[in-house]
């Protein structure tokens, strides 16, 4: 497999430079404000639905164990990126990804490369909490045996419900259905379950939209721990909630043609401070959007 | 009332003629219970010219015996039999080639003028006057393949002619799906066909069951197109292999009222209930396999 390159190589002991200590000569520059590998790149993506240009020219690069927020107006496109990565934009018919998208240097959309591979190092957790309509256990099980898993599962369910911030609430009702659970614990369900194929990437897409307040923070308080060990892309458009929970933060808006595209892209701190375009200062302090 | 707790100029600007307007929802209630109530009373007049006549003459033996000159002699055994052969056999036949057709349409092909073309057709299928299908079974079952008039060649007619609707029900419930599901599955690198097979079949089913259900009661009472396939006037004994000859229970029905003694149509009176407690008891299996999967698949 052509994407085998160094997952996981390079993450041994991932050294979280503290935001405050970034000098301001780092956070001028923007974009490598800290010095970790990139993960995924982008370069110049389009994304058309049959003749509808919804995304013009996105590049960026996704640095390793950090949490990247893509934020922006509505219809601006931030989705369709992020699903563009794990390329499940290939299950709309009429969808077309043009540009190159790399995951550790590998084209994720060249012909020697199965999605289904794509879809398993690049987890996902979408905007509704959907279980499978199947018990805890297997919520999980489920996509580390279809990928051929062969350890332990009791294991491997334990340790990824815990790495989820589920395992007291759920352990002596692994059996229930996972449609049993509220909705926050089935958004932490499905994480769990984004966890199980042993991924390195993990997209999330308005993962706490449809969650109550308490449940939303405990979901940002678990990519806090998860960034250590997973580089994360998550889509708001909670401003708060990209400000609180991101080191990187890309800003999507809509060009004259009502094309999404990339406006800013930067230290967190900085797009919330001190943003280069006026098009995000103009959005994040509420001017529009 | 609310409108009293209302601003004065809201009142102006709103004429809700609330009386009115429940009155008009009344008017349309009591049109749904009257259609309602016509089809009970008709399926109820049906009910009464039938089992009029025909529970004198139901008896064990109108089960066990088969055919007779004789209406006090005369059972419907082979037509049972040759009824239980059909209908579970073009069940079993349409179940798979036609979930696999809407599996194919609805899951692996892509959505062009070529699948669209399909689709229609297959809805024009379901149309098509039985009499068709029974003159197409003739032609390739009985003569082209060399099969006779065989239990086989009417199983594979009823087969096609239930298949269009097998397909269609199949392609609802499959559609049915919430495609929030199937992106879980592929979001965790699930192939098509393990997405398919551990997520949509799976909820997919009881309606593709439905399906099923009503397909065999239509394949229970069709005659027409075995009238032309089987073609058997009398059959004296149960079939035992596929190949047999066969009659069925409509057919025996029809052939009963064609006699000039009175009392063979007292006996199809008679048969006819018969058939309609053999396609309950078949109906409430494939429900209680129904409620049995829906109750695993909930999302």
């Amino acid at each position: 497999m052509a994407l085998e390159s160094k997952q996981k190589a390079e993450q041994g002991a991932p050294v979280r430079v503290p935001r405050t200590a970034v000098n301001t000569a780092e956070r001028a520059n923007g974009q490598a404000a800290e010095a970790k590998p990139i993960v995924i790149s982008m370069k110049d993506v389009n994304v058309h639905y049959g003749n509808f240009h919804a995304v013009s020219g996105v590049s960026h690069d996704i640095r390793q164990n950090a949490i990247t927020a893509f934020i922006g107006p509505s219809g601006c496109g931030k989705s369709t990126v992020l699903r563009s990565i794990n390329r499940m934009n290939d299950l709309i018919p009429t969808a077309r990804v043009e540009g190159r998208i790399e995951y550790h240097g590998q084209d994720v959309n060249a012909r020697d490369v199965d999605p289904v591979e794509v879809r398993r190092r690049i987890g996902m957790v979408f905007q509704r909490p959907n279980p499978f309509p199947k018990s805890i256990y297997e919520n999980v099980a489920w996509g580390a045996r279809i990928n051929g898993y062969k350890g332990d599962m009791d294991e491997l369910v334990e340790r990824v419900l815990t790495r989820a911030a589920l395992w007291d609430e759920v352990k002596d009702k692994l059996k229930e259905s996972g449609l049993s659970l509220s909705g926050g614990q089935q958004q932490r369900l499905c994480i769990a379950r984004a966890l199980a194929p042993n991924p390195d990437v993990i997209l999330l897409d308005e993962p706490a939209s449809a969650l109550d307040p308490i449940s939303t923070l405990k979901i940002e308080e678990l990519l806090r721990e998860l960034e250590t060990e997973y580089t994360i892309i998550i889509v708001t458009h909670n401003m708060q909630q990209a400000a609180r929970v991101s080191d990187e933060t890309v800003f999507f808006s809509l060009n004259e043609q009502r094309q999404g595209i990339l406006v800013e892209a930067g230290e967190t701190n900085k797009i919330f401070t001190n943003p280069d375009d006026e098009r995000t200062e103009a959005y994040i302090t509420g001017r529009f959007g | 009332m609310a409108s009293t707790t209302m601003q004065p100029g809201t009142v102006k600007r709103y004429r809700p003629r609330l009386a009115w307007r429940q009155q008009v929802s009344r008017i349309w209630r009591w049109i749904f219970v009257g259609s309602t109530a016509l089809a009970i009373v008709l399926l109820g007049m049906l009910l009464v010219s039938i089992l009029g006549p025909g529970i004198p003459w139901l008896s064990w033996h109108l089960v066990t015996d088969m055919p007779s000159r004789l209406p006090e002699r005369a059972g419907m055994n082979s037509a049972i039999w040759g009824s239980l052969w059909v209908v579970v056999g073009s069940a079993v036949t349409s179940f798979f080639l036609g979930l696999g057709t809407a599996i194919y349409l609805e899951e692996y092909a892509e959505k062009n003028r070529w699948t669209g073309f399909i689709q229609t057709n297959i809805s024009n299928l379901a149309g098509v006057p039985s009499i068709v299908y029974g003159l197409l079974g003739l032609v390739i079952f009985v003569d082209a393949l060399n099969m006779g008039r065989s239990i086989l060649a009417g199983t594979l007619t009823m087969g096609l002619l239930i298949l269009p609707v097998v397909v269609i029900s199949s392609r609802e419930a499959i559609r049915a799906v919430p495609p929030s599901l199937r992106e879980a599955a592929y979001g965790v690198g699930a192939t098509r066909w393990q997405t398919v097979r551990h997520h949509v079949l799976p909820a997919a089913f009881p309606g593709i069951m439905t399906g099923i259900i009503l397909s065999m009661s239509r394949a229970i009472g069709e005659t027409a197109p075995l009238l032309v396939v089987g073609g058997a006037s009398q059959v004296l004994f149960r079939p035992s292999s596929p190949l047999d000859p066969f009659m069925v229970m409509p057919l025996q029905i029809y052939n009963w009222t064609g006699r000039p003694q009175e009392e063979f149509e007292q006996l199809a009176a008679a048969a006819i209930i018969v058939l309609m407690i053999i396609l309950l008891l078949m109906n409430s299996v494939a429900i209680a396999l129904r409620q049995h999967f829906s109750k695993k698949a909930r999302w």
